[in-house]
């Protein structure tokens, strides 16, 4: 695994993003190293969802660098792509294509030679074997979130960025993404989780970053983050 | 795995996935045949089927003038497939995804574009019946030329239509600038397409046809070398 010098997982620097007149974040700074758990905390509109975007290289930075593992995204993006696996609060499956179809294709397109046992394997963690040829179409919005955590996790990569993973899960589901975020920081993945569930990423990360209108607003260990004025405002969207 | 073999097995990725949706779904296939029928059909009305052709030719107007209306029929028809094969993206953030797979993008456009030109074959396969059961054209004699031009002139619309489809899939008003940003640059396509069809079909007594077909292959070289050099800037949010 080719490491960053700094040995920092993920750093942004400057980060800015401007969409039409408005700005969805105003210079962000951080660093991330490998193995922690993050979590990304924020009302609506803060711009979690940007940042996680802009750390998977689906969007561009109006401002700043970010770096993987020392790699500037803006210099090599294909080498970030390998590298950092993103679960959009938008699953990107097709709606004609059965569950195991929507794994096959992802697996074709990472490059990975992935046999038909293997993603009916993967389908079975997140709880959907039994419907594994069954079109997405007819699945409700948690099975479909279920899915793509299970289509996330394909191309196993070193840096998993969750945007709003807990939507529309059940209880059982809940504690999958639970379970998915153990097993990665058992791994030494490092794992940044933007979500509205305030106690669950309290929970299950180390550190907390608060976002409040494109700025950053607390970065600490989440054993502070309760005392802090960020979480007085948190009180208030939460 | 070699990269180039690795490349390929993504291109077929997107090919299959793409067929195989067109296939269950039938959004675009569809829409494309049942639009083409119903212009085949209203060029007939209009035009009149008993109505003689100009004093030089043989036959009736429908009959003269056929090569132009069926390809005019397929290039409208034509829009709907690739503008279908970016929107299916869309529906659920398929198009971050794309985005986001590591590898190269030119591996995206190419599976788009051998699946949009299957489905407009597919297409044409099907209206060319058609529109020689309407205008009394006698295709079948003529079927290896016909199809050697429609092969040519599919690839190239279907490679700027894929690169203008992608080009415009984010934007609100996509389905008015497709059309108006491709068809200017499809003229030569067109035009090509029209007279080598018009040659096929009512003979080509001054050899020309070799120099239509020459520009139409020209012309696919063209657009294919520009789209998949400028495609990977084109999928940039």
């Amino acid at each position: 695994m080719r490491s960053s010098p700094t040995g920092a997982a993920v750093e942004a620097a400057g980060l800015a993003k401007r969409y039409g007149r408005a700005w969805a974040l105003r210079g962000i700074d951080l660093r991330v190293g490998p193995g922690e758990a993050v979590a990304l905390l924020g009302p609506n509109g803060s711009g979690k969802s940007t940042l996680l975007r802009i750390l998977a290289t689906a969007t561009r930075p109006t401002r700043g660098e970010v770096r993987v593992f020392g790699v500037s995204s803006n210099a090599d993006g294909d080498a970030v792509r390998r590298r950092v696996g993103l679960l959009s609060d938008r699953p990107p499956l097709y709606d004609e294509l059965t569950a195991v179809e929507n794994l096959a294709f992802a697996a074709a397109m990472y490059g990975l030679r992935v046999l038909d046992d293997r993603l009916r394997a993967a389908l079975a963690t997140v709880g959907l074997a039994p419907v594994a040829d069954a079109r997405v179409r007819t699945f409700s919005q948690g099975m479909a979130q279920r899915l793509a955590l299970a289509r996330a996790m394909l191309q196993d990569p070193d840096v998993v960025l969750l945007d709003e993973p807990y939507n529309a899960l059940d209880v059982e589901g809940l504690k999958l993404v639970d379970d998915l975020l153990a097993r990665l920081r058992a791994t030494g993945k490092t794992a940044i989780l933007a979500t509205h569930h305030i106690a669950k990423g309290l929970a299950q990360c180390d550190r907390v970053i608060a976002l409040r209108g494109g700025r950053l607003t607390y970065d600490g260990p989440t054993a502070s983050f309760a005392t802090s004025p960020a979480a007085a405002e948190a009180g208030a969207w939460a | 795995m070699s990269s180039a073999r690795h490349e390929w097995q993504r291109v077929w990725a997107v090919v299959r996935k793409d067929l195989l949706i067109e296939r269950r779904a039938k959004a675009a296939f569809n829409a494309m045949a049942f639009f083409a029928g119903l212009v085949l059909l209203t060029f007939g009305f209009a035009l009149g089927p008993d109505v003689p052709a100009g004093e030089a030719r043989q036959g009736t107007l429908l009959q003269e003038l056929a090569p132009g209306l069926l390809w005019v029929t397929i290039l409208f028809a034509g829009v709907l497939a690739v503008d279908r094969s970016f929107q299916l993206e869309l529906e659920r953030g398929g198009l971050d995804a794309l985005r986001l797979y590591p590898g190269d993008r030119k591996a995206i456009y190419v599976g788009k574009l051998i699946a949009n030109v299957t489905v407009m074959l597919v297409m044409e396969i099907l209206v060319c019946p058609i529109a020689g059961i309407l205008y009394s054209l006698d295709l079948w004699p003529r079927l290896p030329g016909l199809a050697g031009v429609a092969i040519l002139a599919t690839t190239g619309f279907a490679a700027m239509g894929t690169f203008y489809a992608a080009l415009t899939a984010n934007l609100r008003a996509r389905q008015v600038l497709l059309p108006l940003l491709m068809f200017p640059v499809l003229l030569p396509v067109i035009l090509a397409a029209v007279k080598a069809t018009d040659l096929v079909m009512h003979g080509d007594p001054m050899n020309q046809l070799g120099s239509w077909v020459k520009l139409l292959g020209a012309v696919d070289v063209l657009f294919l070398t520009t789209c998949l050099l400028v495609f990977e800037y084109v999928l940039e949010e």
